[in-house]
């Protein structure tokens, strides 16, 4: 890609269920990795630090700042992203219920809190509402005031 | 032109809350952002920023950038051809053509940390950021000017040396103040002189910013025959197109900017500060597509903040608890450029009030901080501050109720506004009548836990809306369907709300509208999603459709039943005549003979838009140990006029609400000695999280807007104003202090209460 780049990585990883096999530049993030390489952009760039959560995806089952996490670190292992939440019969419940719920307004911040919310109830079905809000505090929502988005993982808890 | 509407009340659509008809884009991750647009043979540009917040540019050498493998194009202010002094219309700003320039590429000087000095563009974004370093600028450091106190100073150090100055009609040169006016009616120094009490303060607080979640972006295309594609994240397309053109001198209609979603705006993307960069790249890349994306250091440190700055008000009252008079000096910061808020923060300040004296002078204050930008009521926050501040001692020191003393002194229809202007029918005592009776106002604090205080707090404030330009187009489709073009950007569910107003008009279900937002080329003039305007005015617009093509409906059934347009009426989503009757689904699929297909346009330009009023009620707990601050309960009333879809307009308030507990408690830019702002990243700059708030709960009040059919009123704005001092009184209730200065944080109130 660059020219100063020391050479890419080969990496083999499984991303919503399909085996991708990718050549990476070293520095690149594993956000970057998705979006550019692989053409998954639904996952989003809010800072690149970590702290809006926007680009939240999960690695072997636990979520991460996928900007904080490099793109060759996911060899050999499974990376779930928001395009694949929804399978053939249908929307996944929390996407439903974020719809229902007008828990999204300009929805950037949506994916990240999708998958966020699904890394939640995978491992606790039915979590409290001050269990939701301290799970999800790692995802900044500037629009909703968080009002929604919490009724809509407690909907789509329950 | 203003029309005056008997609003309607027995609605099909209107009230309902239907799901978005961009909701399964946006949950799936399919929905494009300007920052997923990709286009062929697609290279990457970056800038270089300023690290002083004043400067002079002595050099910038950019040979070296110039010469690195993968490098395309090297980008300097000497690039730009010169700009016209012009002002233009950008939704709530204005922007001067010539500044703006300036604003997005420096000339000569540097106002503000992060301010951009130069651009690359390369075959990659890593390539990009490292010839973007590559670039080496020479710099005379200044002394910064840091805050309103220092720019107006004597001997202050002046930022823009060419600024005239207009002080009341004076043009006054070696100046940081751009503007002062002034708006007064009645013998103000003398209500003072006979008013029982007189109090006066000054309130201070520090630029935020809007903190949307996606940054800035910007793709662009200038290509051989001289026509510029561009696609950027934006409240408006047609702003974005007017600023590019302007600042890139060609005419508007080379350009042409693509929809892209927005990810969150509030007033912040009303400005341009990529696209022309990202043009100028692509012409000197030979036409190639660039794109820029902002980091968020850079959101921070050189787009869109709102104004910090400094508001005196002195307000006078008599026993009986009228309001006397009320005068009030508002300084707000504009940063590196001239055009601050303060002109909406003096139409605002005093709007909650019916006053018999009023003196409102605004100052447009030069800081060497970034060119301050629109946010969600832009100045009426500040200005509620300040007037809500001391309203709250006025009712202390008279010992009367809060709300009582608000409904007493009540502006209604017929009271005219700080700056001359006299209200329609508004819905402020509805609000404040709704705040009395409710729940959470009648209901007992609470007590607090061991070492903790609890306070309740309230506050009003005023917005008064956006009209303006927007445009709607409809066709029925053979099937029954209806394709709908319409301008604004879609930051909140808008495609609907917009959507459903021509539903109601035709009687076709919603979920039966295809909804597009074209690009500029493709769709009339449209204003900026922004002064609350889009719901209300490119509804209109959609409402003024519907009704065309029912007319055009009208003529098609007259000509397949062979009798006169006179004799068809249309009601309940049915054309009859003369015992004959016809679905208008049904007849969509018999237009053929009568012509083909049924269209119809709208345009509308609305001067004016029907004000909203909001009334907040905070409870809060304040940890005595370490000052942190907690919301235990939240209700924010708002005359919504008619929510066309109820849980959108919900969500407005309740977003709105938080942004301004936000405002009032944790943020601020922590500006440092040499004039950079030390917290520049979300770790820093506390936004609420989902852990810091509770639900905030909501009563929307109904005193439809006779300036629309269905009363519809603009929502989105003002539920940010209330809460800086509904939140704020709380605190004072709690801690026994008072605060005048923003944001009441940890630090703040443990200084309140060790400070005797």
């Amino acid at each position: 890609m660059t020219t100063k780049s020391p050479g890419k990585i080969h990496v083999t990883t499984t991303i919503n269920g399909q085996e991708h096999e990718l050549l990476v530049p070293p520095y690149m993030s594993l956000l970057d990795t998705l979006r550019e390489l692989i053409g998954l952009t639904g996952t989003k760039e809010g800072c690149l630090d970590g702290n809006c959560g926007a680009c939240t995806v999960s690695v072997d089952g636990r979520i991460v700042d996928s900007c904080l996490v490099l793109g060759a670190e996911v060899n050999g292992k499974n990376v779930d992203t928001v395009e694949g939440m929804a399978t053939a019969e249908g929307l996944h419940p929390l996407q439903q219920a974020f719809l229902e719920e007008a828990a999204l307004q300009c929805g950037i911040c949506t994916p990240g809190f999708l998958v966020a919310a699904k890394g939640l109830l995978d491992n606790e079905p039915s979590p409290t509402e001050g269990r939701i809000r301290h799970w999800l505090a790692g995802n900044l929502c500037r629009c909703t005031g968080y009002d929604k988005i919490v009724r809509a993982v407690q909907k789509a808890s329950s | 032109m203003a029309a005056t509407y008997d609003t309607k009340t027995d609605y099909k659509v209107i009230g309902k809350s239907p799901i978005r008809h961009d909701g399964l884009d946006k949950v799936t991750g399919r929905a494009i952002y300007g920052g997923d647009v990709k286009a062929p043979g697609l290279i990457w540009g970056d800038v270089i920023r300023s690290p002083h917040a004043h400067a002079r540019i002595k050099s910038i050498d950019t040979s070296a950038a110039e010469a690195m493998s993968g490098v395309f194009a090297v980008l300097t202010h000497a690039d730009f051809p010169a700009a016209e002094d012009r002002d233009i219309a950008a939704g709530e700003d204005n922007v001067n053509l010539k500044r703006d320039q300036s604003n997005i590429m420096a000339d000569g000087k540097v106002h503000y940390r992060g301010h951009v000095v130069a651009a690359v563009a390369a075959v990659d974004r890593n390539t990009a950021e490292e010839a973007a370093q590559a670039i080496n600028v020479e710099y005379e450091v200044l002394a910064p000017v840091s805050n309103v106190d220092a720019a107006m100073a004597d001997n202050a150090p002046i930022i823009l040396e060419d600024l005239v100055g207009d002080h009341l009609g004076e043009d006054v040169s070696n100046t940081n103040v751009a503007r002062v006016f002034r708006h007064e009616f009645g013998d103000v120094d003398d209500a003072f002189a006979k008013s029982d009490i007189v109090i006066e303060r000054t309130v201070e607080m520090s630029m935020i910013h809007q903190g949307y979640i996606e940054p800035h972006n910007a793709t662009a295309i200038w290509a051989e025959d001289g026509n510029l594609t561009v696609w950027s994240s934006t409240q408006g397309s047609f702003g974005v197109r007017a600023q590019t053109a302007g600042m890139l001198g060609i005419p508007e209609s080379r350009v042409k900017v693509n929809y892209v979603e927005i990810g969150g705006g509030f007033g912040g993307k009303t400005k341009v500060y990529f696209a022309p960069i990202a043009a100028l790249l692509s012409r000197k890349s030979g036409g190639r597509p660039v794109k820029l994306v902002m980091d968020r250091p850079s959101v921070f440190e050189a787009s869109g903040p709102a104004p910090g700055g400094k508001v005196r008000m002195k307000i006078g009252v008599n026993k009986d608890g009228k309001i006397t008079a009320a005068d009030t000096d508002l300084m707000l910061e504009s940063g590196g450029y001239p055009g601050s808020a303060v002109g909406p923060a003096a139409i605002c300040v005093f709007a909650c009030y019916n006053l018999p004296a009023s003196r409102i002078t605004g100052y447009d204050v030069l800081v060497n901080k970034p060119k301050s930008a629109a946010y969600r009521a832009p100045g009426s926050p500040q200005a509620s501050f300040a007037i809500e501040t001391v309203i709250d001692e006025i009712c202390d020191e008279l010992g009367v109720d809060k709300i009582q003393f608000r409904l007493d002194n009540a502006a209604h229809e017929g009271t005219r506004r700080g700056d001359g202007v006299q209200f329609i029918r508004v819905g402020l005592e509805e609000c404040l009548e709704a705040a009395r009776d409710s729940d959470h106002w009648k209901s007992p604090l609470g007590d607090a836990p061991a070492g903790k205080a609890r306070g309740r707090g309230i506050a009003s404030a005023y917005w008064m809306n956006g009209g303006g330009k927007s445009t709607c187009d409809l066709m029925l489709q053979d099937d029954g369907t209806v394709m709908m073009n319409e301008g604004s950007a879609d930051i909140g569910g808008t495609r609907t709300s917009i959507a459903m107003q021509a539903a109601e008009v035709l009687g076709i279900p919603v979920e039966d509208f295809h909804v597009s937002i074209p690009d500029t080329d493709s769709i009339g003039f449209t204003g900026v999603t922004g002064g609350s305007r889009t719901t209300y005015t490119t509804g209109l617009a959609a409402y003024n459709a519907a009704h065309k093509l029912v007319v055009e409906l009208k003529g098609r059934v007259a000509d397949l039943w062979e009798t006169e347009v006179a004799n068809v009426e249309f009601a309940e989503a049915t054309f009859t005549a003369n015992g004959d009757s016809i679905g208008i689904q049904e007849l969509a699929g018999k237009l053929d003979p009568t012509g083909g297909p049924a269209t119809s346009t709208s345009s509308v330009n609305l001067a004016e838009a029907g004000n909203a009023y909001g009334v907040h009620i905070c409870d809060l707990e304040v940890d005595l140990a370490t000052g942190k601050t907690d919301v235990v309960r939240y209700t924010a009333i708002q005359d919504v006029g008619k929510a066309v879809h109820p849980q959108y307009a919900e969500g407005q308030i309740q977003g709105g609400a938080v942004q301004g507990i936000g405002w009032a408690l944790n943020e601020e830019y922590f500006i440092v000695d040499d004039g950079s702002m030390a917290n520049k990243s979300f770790l820093d700059y506390r936004m609420p999280t989902s852990l810091d708030m509770p639900m905030i709960d909501t009563i929307m009040v109904e005193v439809p807007n006779p300036l629309h059919p269905y009363g519809v009123r603009g929502v989105g704005e003002v539920p940010i104003c209330p809460p800086l001092s509904a939140t704020t009184q709380a605190v004072k209730a709690a801690t026994g202090k008072s605060y005048y200065e923003l944001p009441v944080k940890p630090g703040r109130i443990l200084e309140a209460l060790n400070g005797d």
